[in-house]
């Protein structure tokens, strides 16, 4: 079969989360290779969570915060916008294209913006192929 | 071995008819720890969460995953029907196969199915980590500390008080009343500003759900949310109020004359002095640097005036009828409990003697709060216009807008008030003298309000003149005494060059001295200006950055009456809302330290934005501790402990790894 990307979005429940469900409900349609997980900040985002998802063949990782300003703990997704850079470099430490590292402010009232960037983030994986740690999932 | 039930969600045909049902539930029997999969068409409905009860009843299942729509708005109904089948709430996870999935992907059933499937595994890896939570309650000090008595602390007592809370209401001054009563008249509605709010200062005071605690700052805060213990510091009077009658006999024979602050040095009062005649509580103080009697204490041993106390005898001239002179009175400290604060200290007005481009040396140069002192009836020329310098009438005044706002030099914020007030003081000058010349500088007019536009309006076909321009350059005095002033015209794309005998500058509105240290005291935070801060401008106006801390009015940033009340009674609802259920919860998705791991680095205690985390000593070295009651639940600090000490509960690191390996796993 021919290969689909796995898309990892790992999204703040105040925003993201948020945009995602509104998508679904103005029947905006994307990609059904992304994946959803559920975190309370965009600053939960651990290091580990890049790697792990890097090793075990997802071909890419999106995460998902508010707008600077609308963070409900004020400052998560300044911390998380700081950590991103260290994603990035991790990713290229462990032979991934940095480019399957994305990060984006997504609120609640955007699901529109959600589903394009869903959209536009498969696309671009589409372009780099599977993730050369696994060669992607074979579905 | 958890035994993991799934329930399967149709959401009538919202989720069955782009994903396949019976598919995925054979899917889901496959996947590890699964006991069983069950289907309905509306899972969330009575006979839905009956099947899920039931099964955890008779000890079927231990672990709920129910595939349906989005956990934001139907979490809660499946955490209490576990709660009420006797299971701990906290082991659910929900998999959104609706909202995230069918909706999104109608077209695409196959795609749809596929995904629910994989959305399912992530879900029932997450539950399989799931650890039992309880959420914890506190008791709640049912009283409110309001901290400044201007209009927007007293708004806010009365409010509280009304619901039938104890309120302490700590002023610094000796009166309360704040900044609203120094106006004369107040905009839009040109009220005279001290008979709408004498009568509530006077309820405030009589009000006996509150206790007044005037001349007193807040010195010390123990505890948080629910439970504050502050130590209020009751500055010395040196007059006992519990005797002082406030009838005024040592205001008039105290020799010791000082600048009057409170019309901002433009007359004397006595170093025995009420600070203004509707002060509340109508009570005395003496000004202790300014006393004889302390002076010459200090310097000889020997008192040289008790002159209040005692009256001077030859001249018939008696002292305090009520015996109240107390000079061995002493700073006092109480210690309250609360439940929640609410700090409402308002601001203050730049001095002139900043601005050297506008001859702040003159005297006929005044700020415009000045300039309210001169207009009001209890001000230092009885309400009568003079010019400061001669007693003349002024024939012609101009008026300065944004100085020191807008201004990167000092603030670049916008004092808001100001246009308004300009506007105000001309049609007050002009519809007591018709024949006085007003000249108005502005950058731009800024009148966003309700009725402020017709107020500006008519105030200008009063004859008004309104010259729009950049910055005033400069005010010099002329030999002649007179004010010369230099402005720009953009209007009429020229220099203006104009005589006044007097200028008023609309000096920017700042926060109260001690702002900061105060908001430090309770871990509250102010902004780059030193405004406190709210938590968040849109949805949590009145919050600051400490749990069951509250602000309201001109601390938080300019702002006219009607909004400093309105966010006053906001904050105060606020914190009815917290205080009066009379315990608090303390939700269970918060971070916690595993001190046996800890390394003591410290790296956590800086990142928590609510100050959660402190180091406390424990088996002899310092670990990091997270008080619970202060941890809002954003997980930053699990996220960046280099020793994975803490744990985040209900997102811990361990779940959301199970959760990214069932999602990239073929
Ligand atoms: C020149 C001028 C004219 C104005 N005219 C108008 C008008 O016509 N109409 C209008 O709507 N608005 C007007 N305003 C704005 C108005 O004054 C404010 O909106 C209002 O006073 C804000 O009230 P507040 O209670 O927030 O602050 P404040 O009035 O400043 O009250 C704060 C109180 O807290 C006390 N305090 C301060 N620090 C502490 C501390 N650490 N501990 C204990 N107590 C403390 C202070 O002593 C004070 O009593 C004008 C402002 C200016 C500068
Ligand atoms: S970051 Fe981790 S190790 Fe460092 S003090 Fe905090 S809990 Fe301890
Ligand atoms: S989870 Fe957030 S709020 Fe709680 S202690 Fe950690 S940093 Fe502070
Ligand atoms: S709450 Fe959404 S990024 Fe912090």
């Amino acid at each position: 079969m021919a290969w689909e990307p796995r898309l990892i979005v790992i999204a703040c429940q105040w925003c993201t989360y948020q945009g995602a469900d509104l998508a679904g409900s103005l029947r905006y349609s994307y990609p059904p290779t992304v994946h959803i997980i559920r975190v309370p900040c965009s600053g939960r985002v651990e290091p580990e969570f890049i790697a792990e998802a890097l090793k075990k063949g997802a071909d890419g990782v999106f995460i998902g915060g508010c707008h600077f300003g609308d963070c409900h703990y004020k400052e998560g997704n300044y911390k998380a916008i700081r950590r991103f850079k260290l994603f990035k470099r991790l990713a290229t430490d462990l032979g991934v294209e940095p480019e399957r590292i994305q990060l984006e402010w997504i609120s609640g009232s955007e699901g529109k913006r959600f589903a394009e960037a869903m959209t536009e983030f498969d696309a671009k994986i589409r372009e780099l192929g599977p993730n050369p740690l696994k060669g992607g999932a074979n579905v | 071995m958890p035994k993991i039930g799934v329930y399967v969600c149709h959401c009538g045909e919202n989720i069955a008819g782009a994903v396949n049902i019976e598919e995925v539930m054979n899917y889901a029997k496959t996947l590890p720890d699964v006991v069983l999969v069950k289907n309905y068409l509306f899972m969330c409905s009575d006979p839905g969460q009956d099947i899920i009860k039931q099964d955890i009843k008779e000890g079927k299942v231990d672990r709920v995953v129910v595939a349906a729509c989005t956990p934001r708005t139907h979490e809660p109904i499946f955490r209490d029907a576990l709660e009420s089948a006797g299971l701990n709430r906290y082991f659910l996870e929900m998999a959104n196969i609706r909202d995230q999935d069918s909706w999104a992907h109608w077209h695409d059933k196959s795609g749809a199915t596929e995904k629910a499937k994989r959305l399912i595994r992530s879900a029932v890896a997450k539950v399989t980590f799931a650890e039992p939570l309880e959420d914890r309650y506190g008791d709640m000090e049912k009283s409110v500390m309001v901290i400044g008595g201007g209009v927007a602390g007293m708004f806010a007592a009365l409010d509280l008080a009304n619901m039938g809370l104890k309120v302490y209401l700590v002023e610094r001054q000796p009166s309360i009343g704040g900044m609203m009563i120094k106006l004369d008249k107040t905009f839009p509605t040109m009220d005279c500003s001290a008979c709408i709010l004498t009568p509530k200062m006077v309820e405030v005071a009589q009000h006996p759900n509150i206790e007044l605690i005037n001349y007193a700052e807040v010195d010390a805060v123990k505890g948080y949310v629910g439970n504050f213990e502050i130590t209020v510091k009751k500055k010395a009077r040196y007059i006992d109020w519990d005797k002082c009658t406030g009838c005024g006999v040592c205001t008039q024979i105290c020799p010791a004359r000082v600048p009057n602050e409170y019309n901002y040095n433009m007359d004397q009062r006595r170093a025995a002095y009420i600070e203004f005649p509707q002060a509340v509580p109508k009570k005395a103080v003496i000004d202790r640097p300014n006393c004889l009697y302390f002076k010459s204490m200090e310097k000889t041993g020997k008192p040289a005036c008790q002159i209040c106390e005692k009256g001077i005898p030859p001249k018939g001239i008696q002292g305090c009828p009520a015996d109240a002179i107390k000079f061995d009175d002493k700073d006092e400290y109480i210690n309250l409990k609360v439940g929640s604060v609410i700090i409402t200290t308002g601001y203050k007005v730049m001095d002139k003697s900043h601005f050297k481009e506008y001859s702040p040396h003159s005297k006929d140069v005044v700020t415009a709060m000045e300039f309210e002192r001169i207009l009001s009836a209890t001000g230092p020329t009885e309400g009568e216009l003079k010019r400061p310098s001669d007693g003349t009438k002024p024939k012609t005044i101009a008026m300065i807008s944004c100085v020191g706002s807008r201004d990167e030099r000092y603030h670049s914020y916008c004092s808001k008030v100001c246009c308004m007030y300009m506007l105000k003081h001309a049609r007050i000058l002009k519809e007591k003298y018709p024949d006085i010349k007003l000249y108005l500088f502005f950058i731009d007019v800024r009148t966003a309000g309700k009725d402020f536009e017709e107020f500006y309006v008519y105030t200008r076909e009063l004859g008004v003149k309104v010259i729009r321009g950049g910055r005033v350059s400069s005010v010099d005095v002329k030999p002649n005494g007179k004010l010369r002033v230099r402005g720009f015209d953009v209007d009429l794309c020229s220099p203006v060059e104009l005589e006044a005998d007097m200028v008023v500058l609309a000096t920017a509105i700042e926060p109260a001295t001690g702002t900061e240290e105060l908001g430090r005291l309770f871990a509250a935070t102010c902004g780059r200006e030193g405004f406190l801060r709210e938590v968040h401008t849109k949805l949590y106006p009145v919050e600051t950055a400490s749990k069951g801390v509250f602000l309201a009015g001109c601390v938080q940033g300019p702002k006219d009456i009607p909004e400093s009340i309105a966010q006053s009674r906001a904050a105060a609802s606020a914190a009815a809302a917290l205080v009066i259920p009379g315990k608090i919860k303390f939700e269970a998705i918060i971070a916690e330290v595993d001190r046996e791991k800890c390394s003591s680095c410290g790296v956590c205690v800086p990142l928590c934005p609510y100050g959660a985390i402190k180091l406390q000593e424990y088996k002899g070295k310092e670990k990091a501790y997270i008080e619970p009651a202060l941890c809002a639940g954003c997980g930053v600090c699990a996220s960046a402990c280099p020793s994975m000490a803490i744990t985040f509960h209900g997102f811990t690191t361990e779940q959301i790894l199970a959760q990214i390996d069932a999602l990239a796993e073929a």
